[in-house]
């Protein structure tokens, strides 16, 4: 396949996005209220409120500020104010965002208050929105777009059909030099020693063998049953799969049957060249995005069996599903439908480029289910208990 | 979607795997027509009990303490006899993990 031509905002330091945000990002809880009135103010700009941000340490701090600076650094935003309630930490993540070479500016509350603060940020954010709105998107290269994936309220559909059209799509990015990435570490359980072995060299496998084995040891110290309630979900045994052995080598058709990952990303790490990338992620949905959106990835492919609705506020997630049923009475929630592969209408390969030609819709400016839904889900992954 | 009936009601994702994957809702009595998804080939079988869309049917008869195969990786143990034909679920498969 040879590398196709894109619609992309080529940023200050050569990444591509697909779409052109001035983002308002608070640093914490308390500055939600403030980042919402901004965006309220302001036509063009997106808050995106969240739980988190005080009296976290540790490795899990260091997560929250990988995340809040990583999803401001993404290419998907075009310019960013960061709201705190203190200047310090606000400008860490101010200075995180800026060595991206993007316009970023923080505003603290403490001895300003909210409405001097939201007086502020708007005149800054009106004047980022005017600058935004006359950059335009240039021809751009397939392969500079990053693409990740995980799935959602599967099913036995997912393992037949949805998945392994995302795993065919992933083997022709591969081929032109994208950079992807999967993760899910706890649902890999069971398809773990298969896994290992996709990895391009023995040690990446031993790497991802180590990052399974510690989230799988975190689980067992902490559940209270055998996880056979929560692991699959109601909804995946609902659709017909039993065992967290059957999800997971449903799961892993995701990445095709010749894709070799190249290395072990931490949650929320960038990755450092093209390829695909294993990502060490919780298997919830809006955690799982909101990880891969901060490591750089512009859009995310979602395959469902019976329905996640999840979106992203600066990715667009395109849903894809072969249950006819979720097709038919989830309509406005699916991208695409390639249940014609479960009628026996359809090739694994024409479905994979269906759905290589709807990444490239994406990025030249349809919008995906979720962005006209308004669905923009943003959710911290926490490790542990704040102090 | 297509008006008419399709053309195959289950899928068998590998030649060594024991259960298939309806696509449509199955029927007890009706003989419904399968594929191998690796090889392509045809299979058929007499649904000996109502199976749901996307849930799986045994090609064959499995006992207790037998592996069910599915991509030809073993996906579970078996806990109740299934015989061949009939429905395979958290009735009668549990995990050999957590």
């Amino acid at each position: 396949m040879h590398d196709a031509k894109v619609l992309g905002y080529r940023r200050e330091n050569g990444r591509v996005g697909v779409r052109n945000y001035v983002a308002i990002i608070p640093l914490d809880d308390l500055s939600n209220a403030a980042c919402e009135a901004v965006a309220n103010n302001i036509f063009g700009t997106i808050a995106l409120p969240h739980a988190y941000g005080r009296l976290q340490f540790g490795e899990d701090l260091e997560l929250f500020f990988r995340t809040m600076i990583g999803t401001g650094a993404n290419p998907n935003v075009a310019a960013a104010v960061v709201i705190g309630i203190e200047p310090d930490w606000t400008n860490r993540i101010v200075e995180g965002i800026a060595a991206t070479g993007k316009p970023v500016t923080g505003f603290a509350i403490e001895r300003t208050g909210d409405i001097g603060t939201i007086a502020a940020a708007s005149r800054q954010a009106k004047e980022y929105v005017h600058w935004a709105s006359e950059l335009r998107s240039e021809e751009c290269s397939l392969s500079e777009i990053w693409v990740s994936t995980k799935c959602g309220e599967s099913d036995t559909t997912s393992g037949l059909a949805s998945n392994p059209t995302v795993g065919n799509t992933f083997e022709k990015l591969e081929e032109v030099g994208a950079t992807i990435s999967f993760g899910e570490t706890s649902e890999l359980t069971g398809a773990e020693d298969v896994c290992a072995e996709r990895a391009a060299t023995p040690e990446v496998g031993k790497q991802f063998l180590d990052t399974f084995n510690e989230y799988n040891d975190f689980i067992n110290a902490n559940k209270t049953d055998d996880l056979s309630g929560s692991q699959p979900t109601k909804g995946n045994i609902r659709g017909g799969l039993t065992t967290i052995e059957e999800k997971a080598f449903g799961n892993l058709q995701k990445i095709g049957k010749k894709c070799r990952y190249v290395g072990v990303l931490k949650p929320a790490e960038e990755p450092q060249g093209p390829g695909l990338w294993f990502m060490d992620t919780s298997s919830a949905a809006a955690e799982a995005v909101t990880l891969w959106g901060a490591a750089g990835f512009v859009v995310h492919l979602f395959p469902t069996g019976q329905g996640n609705i999840i979106g992203h506020p600066i990715v667009p997630v395109i849903k894809v599903s072969a249950n006819p049923l979720t097709c038919e009475t989830m309509s406005e929630h699916i991208d695409y439908d390639c249940s014609a592969i479960l009628r026996g209408e359809m090739t694994l390969d024409e479905s994979g480029d269906n759905l290589l030609e709807m990444i490239k819709r994406t990025a030249n400016g349809r919008l995906t289910a979720n962005e006209v839904l308004g669905h923009r889900e943003f959710v911290l992954t926490k490790l542990y208990r704040s102090a | 979607m297509s008006d008419s009936k399709p053309a195959i009601q289950f899928l068998v994702h590998d030649a060594a795997d024991t259960v298939g994957v309806a696509t449509v809702d199955l029927e007890t009595g009706q003989t419904a027509k399968g594929l191998y998804m690796d090889s392509q080939q045809a299979l058929e079988i007499e649904v000996l009990e109502d199976i749901p869309l996307g849930h799986k049917i045994a090609l064959k008869d499995h006992k207790v303490g037998d592996s069910v195969i599915k991509y030809e990786a073993d996906i579970g143990k078996v806990v109740e006899d299934i015989a061949a034909a009939h429905h395979v679920h958290i009735h009668n498969l549990k995990t050999r993990r957590w």
